[in-house]
C-alpha cells in the first residue's frame, strides 16, 4: 500500500465513510463527506532547473524529471486542490528556459502556484517571471490555512546592483553553490514589513504555511542552504500556534522544529545534491531532525530526486516523499512530541545502510 | 655497526674528489617539499577549474552541480565495487560516466592530465577523511 493510500484510508475513517470508500472513487468521497477546512492536499513541484543549450535544445535530463513530475500530478487520485511550485525553474534565468519550463508546467490540470528561485531571478532581477507568473510575494487564504510566498533569495544591494560587469555574470555566480564569490539570500527589509504586515491581519490560531525557496534556517552558509536574516522571520511568526515553512532548494529531504515552526523541504526534479556532512571539512547546522536519504545511485538518473503529496489536514503538515525505484519516506507532524517526524527511520536503530553511506 | 654499506666506497671517492654525488632516495629538503607542494596545488586548482567549466561536457552540466565542493565523490573509497557496473572500478572511471552522462560529454584517457587534475582535487577536498578503500 502506498504512502498516499494510507493518508487515504485515515480521512475515510475520520469521515465514516469506509464501507462507502472501497466502491467509490476517492474523488468523489472526498467531495461528499470532507469537512472543507479539515482535509485538502496539494502537490509541490520545484528545482526544475531547466536548462537551455542551444536553438530548441535543453538538458534531456532537468527536462525528464519536470514532465515525469506534471504527468504523475495529473494522474493523481484525489486530485491535489493546487500545484506549488517551489523555485528554479530555470538554470540561468533565460527567456528560453522560463518559457520552456512554463510550457512543461502548462499541461498541469491544476492551478499552479510560483515561488521565486535564485536562479529564476538574477538575470534579471524576477522581470521575465513577473510576466509569466504574477509578484514576487503575495499571500492568499485557502480552507482556513493562511499561505504565504516570499521570495527569499535576494541579497545585499551593493552585490546585486554594483559588483558585476554584466546580468550574466551576476546570475553564473549566484548559480553555483560553493563560490567564494556568492552572497547570502534574504527576504530582505521591504518584505520582511509586508510580512508584519499581512500577518498582522491573520488570527493566531489560523494555521500558516511559508513557502520560500531558501530555508528560513541555518544549515550550511558553504552552500546556500541559509537565510541571513532568518531569526528576524521566525520572530514574525512567532505569535501564531501552527506554524510551517516549506522550502525547496536543497534538493534532499530535510526537516526541522524550532520553536513554534516546522520546517520541511521538498525534493527537485532535477538532481539531488549530497548532505553537507559528506563535505568534510565544513562547519554545518543540518537539522538533527534530518534523516539522510538513501544514497543517490548515479546509474539511475532520476533517483533521489522526486515530488510531494502534502497534507494539511491538520494545520501542521504532513510530507509524503515518492522517491523513484527506492521506498517512499513520509514526515509527518507528531502532535506530542510536536515536531516533524520521520515515521520509519527516526530511530537511529530503523535507518538502512544507504542512509549513512552518503 | 661495522657493516659496510654497497655506496660507502663512492661516497668516500665523492667527498675525496669534490664532485657532485646524487643525492639518496630520502634525502630532500624543505625547497623539495615546497616544489612538490606547488605542483600538487597547481593541479588541484586545474581540478577545480574544470570542476566548474561547462566546456567538459556537451550542454552546459558541470560537475559541481551535483557535487558542490566534489562532495559525495568518495575518492577514499576507490577502487570499490560498483554493482551497476558488476566490477571493482577506479576512480577514473566513475568520472568517466559522469561525463559521458549527465554532461553528455567525451570521456578522458587515465592518464590525461585533466583526468589527473580532477582527481587531485576531489582527493584534496576529502583530506582528513579515513581511507576506507572498497566501503562503499
Amino acid at each position: 500500500m502506498s504512502n498516499i493510500d494510507r493518508s487515504r484510508r485515515n480521512f475515510l475513517k475520520t469521515g465514516g465513510a469506509l464501507a462507502l470508500g472501497s466502491t467509490l472513487p476517492i474523488g468523489l468521497v472526498e467531495l461528499a463527506f470532507a469537512e472543507p477546512a479539515q482535509n485538502f492536499s496539494f502537490a509541490y513541484i520545484s528545482d526544475a532547473h531547466i536548462q537551455h543549450i542551444k536553438g530548441n535544445r535543453f538538458v534531456r535530463n532537468w527536462d525528464m524529471g519536470l514532465k515525469r513530475a506534471v504527468a504523475e500530478v495529473n494522474l493523481l487520485t484525489p486530485k491535489p486542490d493546487f500545484v506549488m511550485f517551489g523555485g528554479d525553474l530555470a538554470q540561468l534565468g533565460s527567456k528560453p528556459e522560463l518559457d520552456h519550463g512554463a510550457e512543461m508546467l502548462s499541461a498541469l490540470q491544476l492551478p499552479v502556484k510560483y515561488v521565486m528561485g535564485e536562479h529564476d531571478y538574477y538575470l534579471d532581477l524576477g522581470a521575465y517571471w513577473e510576466q509569466l507568473f504574477g509578484p514576487q510575494y503575495y499571500s492568499f487564504e485557502h480552507k482556513g490555512v493562511h499561505f504565504i510566498v516570499l521570495n527569499s533569495i535576494r541579497t545585499y544591494d551593493d552585490w546585486t546592483y554594483h559588483r558585476w560587469p554584466s546580468a550574466e555574470q551576476r546570475m553564473l555566480e549566484m548559480a553555483s553553490l560553493d563560490n567564494p564569490n556568492g552572497s547570502p539570500f534574504m527576504v530582505g527589509d521591504e518584505q520582511r514589513v509586508w510580512l508584519k504586515a499581512d500577518l498582522a491581519k491573520v488570527d493566531k490560531t489560523t494555521p500558516i504555511v511559508v513557502f520560500s525557496h531558501s530555508p528560513l534556517q541555518k544549515i550550511y552558509k558553504g552552500w546556500n542552504f541559509w537565510t541571513e536574516d532568518a531569526e528576524q522571520i521566525q520572530a514574525l511568526l512567532k505569535p501564531f500556534k501552527k506554524v510551517s515553512v516549506i522550502y525547496g532548494h536543497v534538493h534532499q529531504i530535510q526537516y526541522n522544529q524550532i520553536g513554534n515552526i516546522s520546517f520541511n523541504s521538498v525534493m527537485a526534479t532535477a538532481w539531488p545534491w549530497p548532505y553537507p556532512a559528506s563535505y568534510a571539512q565544513a562547519e554545518q547546522y543540518l537539522p538533527k531532525l534530518t534523516v539522510p536519504m538513501n544514497r543517490a545511485d548515479p546509474f539511475f538518473e532520476r533517483d533521489a530526486t522526486g515530488w510531494q503529496f502534502i497534507n494539511v489536514g491538520s494545520g501542521n503538515v504532513d510530507l509524503n516523499f515518492t522517491l523513484y525505484d527506492n521506498r517512499d519516506r513520509v514526515v509527518r507532524f507528531d502532535t506530542l512530541k510536536k515536531q516533524p517526524q520521520d515515521r520509519d527511520y527516526q530511530a537511529e536503530s530503523a535507518r538502512i545502510d544507504p542512509q549513512r553511506h552518503y | 655497526m661495522n657493516t659496510v654499506k654497497p655506496w660507502m666506497p663512492l661516497l668516500i671517492v665523492c667527498a675525496l674528489t669534490g664532485l657532485t654525488c646524487p643525492a639518496a632516495a630520502d634525502e630532500f629538503n624543505a625547497e623539495d617539499q615546497q616544489r612538490w607542494q606547488q605542483q600538487f596545488m597547481a593541479s588541484v586548482q586545474q581540478g577545480r577549474a574544470l570542476w566548474t567549466d561547462p566546456a567538459m561536457g556537451s550542454n552546459g552540466v558541470v560537475c559541481a552541480q551535483c557535487h558542490p565542493n566534489a562532495a559525495n565523490t568518495h575518492p577514499e573509497t576507490y577502487p570499490k565495487f560498483q554493482k551497476q557496473l558488476g566490477r571493482v572500478a577506479p576512480l577514473w572511471e566513475m568520472i568517466n560516466w559522469c561525463l559521458r552522462n549527465p554532461l553528455e560529454g567525451q570521456p578522458l584517457a587515465a592518464d590525461d592530465p585533466k583526468m589527473i587534475a580532477i582527481q587531485a582535487y576531489v582527493t584534496y577536498e576529502r583530506r582528513g577523511v579515513k581511507l576506507e578503500p572498497g566501503k562503499h
